[in-house]
């Protein structure tokens, strides 16, 4: 063996911010090999896939747009997992909020008023939450696993959005398409910058993400939510209580991807749709992970992943490459990083020619 | 109630409820060495596309069976480098192979989604199918199903009756005194990781090449994860994996014949029906936190290597 594996002493700070750059890398450098597997020439596939999307400000302001969401829950998710609660139902909290500030959208669809906007984004953020309530109450009185609970509760609150979308929300001059109204000016979130469709909304993620990071480094609700993850014991030796720490964990990532829901159909889709979203919900989870459950990481991964969209969109243009890459591509992005945070703990050695001394 | 009418829907609910059988006994192998492999969902559906394509380019249903094996072991193996090689969180190194695996397999299957497939012959057993009722119920079925009962057989004897059983237990209830006594912890978690991966695959296969013979993005549409709760529901045990199995089946076959006896409900409401079952099932199995602890393998989900230096 000229190699051998052992543990660090303690573990390395340095390879806990490098790993995910090595991910990102790894990633990247897998896109070449799989772009000249499919055939294409694989420079000119990546410059379509990853630069050109983003060559111009239009491009960029798709980029926050679609980072908006996957920031917003990234953050909300974070909570949760920091403390082992996994909640993976945000695709189904984001369609029930998207359900609920639509539903207000749609009541004040003649009128006009500052109100209806903020109104919209409370309503999706109590949908949110409502829906992320029944893994967290089923969880914590009856102790169902939150996994399999929220993870159900998605197809259910996508077959919920569909039914409403396809009966009593349905717009009555819309020839019978599925779809609501075209939300009014006053349910629409401003464009902030001219010739791009930057909208208020990736503000409003960003001050959610701030509000996680104060949350979660500078509360003591994130001190004991740090603690119970680390060691469940421990946290309740120190009087922690868990059940707690669950209906925060869930409801602030149902809250969130609520909102994330409500900037999505007053942002770029402007009415109710059958489906709000490309998958964030799920993509929100490698974003929490790539972005180390810290509110600034999730910040940065957020624009990768939604570079991995807004790239798929580009190459199926543009390359006719498949749609579905963009889902290998951030399978990949989260395998890379769970490998690479083997260097963290543990360290390669050179040992030499010589065989080892037993 | 026409009682050839239910005869037809229990014949329906075995056939319907075998994906379940398939990826539930590999997950329970699974689990009782103490590994977590969240992944279900995407080893299914990887396993699906490949068998589908193995079907549609030879047309035997062997190759498919092989084709869809081997790529749900190969994402189980995945899946074990992570967890058990590299010490990866399970949870986390679970999701991710349920989001590779869903990318993956509309990735794989863009090109096979107008291709139609002749489906799997049903066998009828020469005079024991003749038999009424019970000739229907029992013996006329497709091969697969019947390898589905073979499985079943195996795993309760290999789990209660066989050494090797015994061993696999114990290194779920304590890898590190399986460790100890010098049983090589690492290499039979792989073992029974790539096991479940292979049945996973072959839940797929069975779904696009027997149930429905096409394939469709996203076409197992959450069977791998209820599979994940079956084996919850059945505290860990084989005999109760079937029930549930076939529970479950009933459940997703009744909402096709409920619209058929003039019942208006709409379509989205009958299909959420095998969602909020599998959340009831939970929760009525889960309420007692004793009957979980004392029927889940002890280590379930833990992370163990033997060069960990502390814990």
């Amino acid at each position: 063996m000229f190699f051998k594996i052992e543990a660090r002493p303690e573990p390395s700070k340095a390879m806990k911010y490098f790993s995910p750059l090595v991910a990102a890398l790894l990633m990247l450098f897998s896109g070449l090999i799989i772009f000249s597997l499919l055939g294409k020439d694989s420079i000119e596939a990546f410059y379509a896939f990853f630069i050109e999307p983003v060559n111009d400000l239009y491009g960029i302001g798709e980029l926050f747009i679609k980072a908006a969401p996957l920031m917003l829950i990234g953050t909300g998710l974070a909570v949760g997992f920091r403390a082992s609660i996994w909640n993976i139902g945000a695709e189904g909290q984001l369609a029930i909020g998207a359900l609920f500030g639509g539903y207000i959208a749609i009541v004040f669809n003649d009128n006009s008023g500052f109100f209806i906007l903020p109104l919209m984004i409370v309503a999706g953020a109590v949908g949110g939450l409502l829906w992320a309530s029944i893994p967290a109450f089923l969880r914590t009185v009856f102790n169902a696993n939150e996994i399999l609970v929220s993870l159900m509760l998605n197809y259910v609150a996508i077959l919920l959005l569909g039914l409403l979308v396809h009966g009593p929300l349905k717009d009555p001059d819309g020839y019978g398409f599925p779809q609501s109204v075209l939300f009014s000016d006053s349910a629409l979130l401003p464009i902030l910058m001219e010739g791009t469709r930057f909208h208020l909304g990736v503000l409003i993620a960003v001050v959610g993400v701030i509000v996680g990071w104060v949350l979660l480094q500078k509360s003591f609700t994130g001190y004991q939510i740090q603690v119970a993850g680390l060691a469940k014991n421990a946290a309740s030796y120190a009087g922690f209580k868990y059940k707690k720490l669950i209906w925060i964990g869930l409801l602030s990532g149902g809250t969130a991807a609520g909102i994330a829901g409500v900037l999505e159909i007053s942002g770029p889709i402007g009415q109710l749709l059958p489906t709000v979203s490309p998958g964030y919900g799920y993509a929100a989870i490698i974003v929490a992970f790539v972005g180390r459950l810290h509110p600034g990481g999730i910040l940065l991964s957020s624009l990768l992943m939604a570079l991995l969209y807004l790239g798929g969109e580009s190459g199926q243009m543009n390359l006719d490459l498949p749609a579905a890459v963009t889902g290998v591509f951030q399978g990949l992005l989260l395998f890379y990083l769970l490998a690479t945070d083997f260097l963290i703990d543990y360290r390669v050695c050179f040992s030499g020619f010589r065989k080892e001394a037993i | 109630m026409d009682f050839d009418i239910f005869i037809k829907i229990l014949v329906a609910a075995i056939a319907s409820g075998t994906p379940f059988v398939y990826a539930a006994l590999g997950e329970l192998i699974t689990e009782k060495s103490g590994v977590l492999n969240l992944g279900v969902e995407g080893m299914m559906l990887v396993g699906a596309i490949c068998g589908f394509i193995g079907m549609a380019t030879t047309g035997s249903i062997f190759v498919a069976v092989v084709c869809g094996m081997a790529a749900g072991a190969f994402m189980a193996g995945i899946f074990a480098l992570l967890t058990l090689s590299l010490m990866a969180n399970q949870v986390a190194s679970g999701l991710a192979l349920t989001i590779f695996g869903v990318g993956l397999s509309s990735f794989l299957g863009l090109n096979y989604t107008s291709v139609a497939l002749s489906g799997v012959p049903e066998l009828h057993i020469p005079l024991l199918s003749d038999i009424p009722v019970m000739g229907e119920l029992l013996f006329s079925h497709d091969i697969l199903i019947y390898c589905s009962l073979f499985l079943f057989a195996a795993v309760s004897w290999f789990l209660s009756k066989t050494k090797a059983g015994l061993v696999l237990r114990g290194i779920g209830e304590a890898p590190k005194s399986a460790h100890a006594l010098g049983y090589n912890v690492i290499a039979i978690r792989y073992i029974a990781v790539l096991f479940g991966g292979a049945m996973a695959g072959l839940g797929g296969v069975y779904l696009c090449i027997a149930y429905t013979p096409m394939w469709v993005e996203g076409m197992v549409a959450g069977r791998g994860w209820v599979s994940l709760a079956l084996v919850v529901f059945a505290t860990w045990r084989p005999a109760r994996v079937m029930i549930g199995a076939y529970l479950f089946g009933g459940i997703t076959v009744a909402q096709f014949h409920v619209q058929g006896f003039g019942i208006e409900i709409p379509s989205q409401l009958l299909s959420m029906l095998p969602y909020i079952s599998t959340i009831i099932v939970l929760v009525f199995i889960s309420r007692d936190p004793t009957t979980i602890r004392l029927n889940s393998p002890a280590s379930l989900g833990a992370t163990y290597h033997p060069s960990q230096p502390h814990s």
